[in-house]
C-alpha cells in the first residue's frame, strides 16, 4: 500500500489547534427535516467559526451530575456575521442523547455545547469536491453545498447522495438542484428519471470533477460501498476523505 | 459548576466503574470509524516495522511476527466519541517483545505509529512499553476484521481508541513528539480516558 492521508489545507496551525471549551447555546428554534429528524438552530455567543464537514458535542447534565455527550454534524455553512449554527439529529430509539433532543428540547432552552471539533473532513470552498453522502450522512455535506451555493462556487461542488425514500430525504425544500442527484434506494418520486436501487458507478461518474477531493459520509457498510465505487471509476484513494456515521445516539 | 439541563435526568445510569468519565457502554455493537478508505491488505506481502532511534531496525513479515511469542489482553477500551466496548480480549504479540529485538536507544523519548494507510499517531513511549501495547491479529479468538484494522492494528487499550492505529505498519521512536493525524487534526496528543483528554486543550 503506498496510498497515504495528508494533512488537509484547512489545518490550523499550532497556535490555533486548541479546542474551544464548554459554551452555553441558546435553541433558537426547532424544525422537522423528516419524521425522524429535526434540525436544530443554536445561538452561541462567542463562538469559534466552524469550517463546512466540522461537528459541535452536546453534553446534556443531570441534576446529580450525570453527563452524556454526542457529536452532531453542522449542518449550516460557516457565516462570519451569524452566531448561529444548525445542528440536524436523527432519532435513534435507544439513542440517550437523541431521544431527548427529540422529545424535551425546544426554543428557549439552553444546551452545553463544544466545537467545532475535527479538521479533516472539513471544505475550504476553494477547490473542486465531490460530496457522497448516504441518508443521515447529507448533514455535513450540507453545510459544504450550502457554502458552495452562498458563494456562487457551485461550479467547484456535486453532491450525490443516496435515501430510501422521498420521506427520508433531509433538507427537501432546499436540496434539490444542477449541482445534486439523489439516488433512491426504496421507493423513488413519480417523476423520477432514476430507477429504485443502489448506488452505482453510473449515478456518481457524472460528478466525479476533475481534481475533486471526495467526501463520503453514511453508515460504515455505505461508506466502504462508496468507497469501491470510487476506486473502481479510478479515484485516487488519496483523494477520499470517509466520515462514518455509528448508531451512537 | 456543571449547568444542568432542563429536563434531562439520563436514560441510563451505568454504575459500571470500569466506564470513564463521559463514556457509555456500547454493549456488543462495535462502531466503526475511520478517516480513510478501508484497505485491504494481504498477509503475504503485510510487513511491520520498528524504526528510527532504535539499536537495530527490523522489519517483520506476517510468519515472523506471529512466531513471537503470543500475548493477549483482557479488558475495556474507550473511543473518544463516547463508547466503550468492556470485557474484550485481543491476542498478538507485546510491544515489548518487538522493541526487545530492536532495542530502543537511550535518547528516544516518544513514538509515532504509522499504518499502511499513512493514517498516524503519537504516544510517549512509556505509553507502549511496561506490558501497556501490542499488535494484534485476534479478537475475542477470531482474525481482526479488516474494518477493524485487520489483518493487525495495534492497540493501547488505556488510552482513547484513536491511538490504537489500525492497519499498522510500525513504529518511529523519536527523542521529541511530535503530532500525528487527529492530533493534527484537533485531538489531545496524550488522550487518557480517565482524564478525559479528548481535545487539543484538555
Amino acid at each position: 500500500m503506498t496510498h497515504g492521508l495528508t494533512t488537509p489545507t484547512a489545518t490550523a496551525s499550532d497556535g490555533q489547534r486548541r479546542c474551544d471549551p464548554l459554551r452555553t447555546a441558546r435553541v433558537v428554534a426547532v424544525t422537522p427535516e423528516t419524521p425522524r429528524a429535526k434540525t436544530f438552530r443554536l445561538a452561541v455567543p462567542g463562538r469559534d467559526l466552524h469550517l463546512a464537514g466540522q461537528h459541535y458535542v452536546v453534553r446534556l447534565t443531570a441534576p446529580d451530575g450525570y453527563t452524556a455527550s454526542r457529536s452532531y454534524s453542522v449542518a449550516s455553512p460557516p457565516d462570519p456575521d451569524s452566531d448561529q449554527i444548525d445542528l440536524t439529529v436523527e432519532r435513534l430509539d435507544d439513542g440517550e442523547v437523541s431521544t431527548f433532543l427529540h422529545d424535551v428540547v425546544e426554543p428557549g432552552d439552553e444546551l452545553e455545547v463544544r466545537g467545532p471539533i475535527g479538521r479533516w473532513f472539513v471544505w475550504d470552498g476553494a477547490t473542486p469536491a465531490t460530496l457522497i453522502g448516504g441518508g443521515s450522512g447529507v448533514v455535513p455535506l450540507m453545510a459544504m453545498l450550502r457554502l458552495a451555493r452562498g458563494t456562487g462556487r457551485t461550479d467547484l461542488v456535486r453532491l450525490v447522495l443516496s435515501v430510501r425514500s422521498p420521506a427520508d430525504l433531509y433538507y427537501a425544500a432546499e436540496l434539490p438542484g444542477p449541482e445534486t442527484t439523489i439516488a433512491y434506494t426504496r421507493s423513488a418520486p413519480a417523476d423520477a428519471e432514476r430507477g429504485v436501487g443502489r448506488l452505482t458507478t453510473d449515478d456518481l461518474a457524472p460528478s466525479l470533477l476533475d481534481d475533486a477531493t471526495v467526501y463520503i459520509c453514511g453508515s460504515a457498510g455505505f461508506a466502504d460501498a462508496a468507497s469501491e465505487l470510487c476506486l473502481d471509476l479510478g479515484v485516487p484513494v488519496d483523494r477520499i476523505r470517509v466520515e462514518r456515521f455509528g448508531p451512537t445516539g | 459548576m456543571a449547568r444542568f439541563t432542563r429536563g434531562f435526568t439520563g436514560r441510563r445510569r451505568e454504575q459500571d466503574d470500569r466506564l470513564p468519565p463521559g463514556q457509555y457502554d456500547t454493549g456488543r455493537s462495535w462502531p466503526v470509524l475511520n478517516a480513510e478508505v478501508t484497505p485491504k491488505l494481504e498477509t503475504a506481502t503485510w510487513t511491520f516495522r520498528v524504526e528510527g532511534l532504535v539499536e537495530q531496525p527490523t522489519t517483520w513479515t506476517w510468519d515472523e511476527i506471529r512466531s513471537l511469542p503470543p500475548s493477549s489482553f483482557h479488558g475495556d477500551i474507550h473511543c473518544v466519541t463516547t463508547w466503550s466496548k468492556l470485557g474484550m480480549s485481543f491476542t498478538g504479540v507485546s510491544v515489548d517483545s518487538l522493541l526487545g529485538i530492536a532495542r530502543s536507544q537511550p535518547s528516544a523519548s516518544h513514538v509515532m505509529a504509522f499504518a499502511h494507510t499513512g493514517y498516524t499517531t503519537n504516544l510517549p513511549l512509556a505509553d507502549v512499553t511496561g506490558g501497556k501495547a501490542w499488535i494484534v491479529w485476534q479478537v475475542d479468538g477470531e482474525p481482526l476484521p479488516r474494518e477493524h484494522g485487520g489483518p493487525a492494528r495495534m492497540i493501547v487499550p488505556h488510552l482513547y481508541f484513536w491511538k490504537s492505529a489500525k492497519w499498522v505498519a510500525g513504529l518511529r521512536l523519536l527523542d521529541h513528539d511530535e503530532p500525528g493525524f487527529w492530533e493534527r487534526n484537533g485531538y489531545h496528543d496524550r488522550g487518557d480516558p480517565w482524564l478525559e483528554q479528548r481535545y487539543q486543550g484538555d
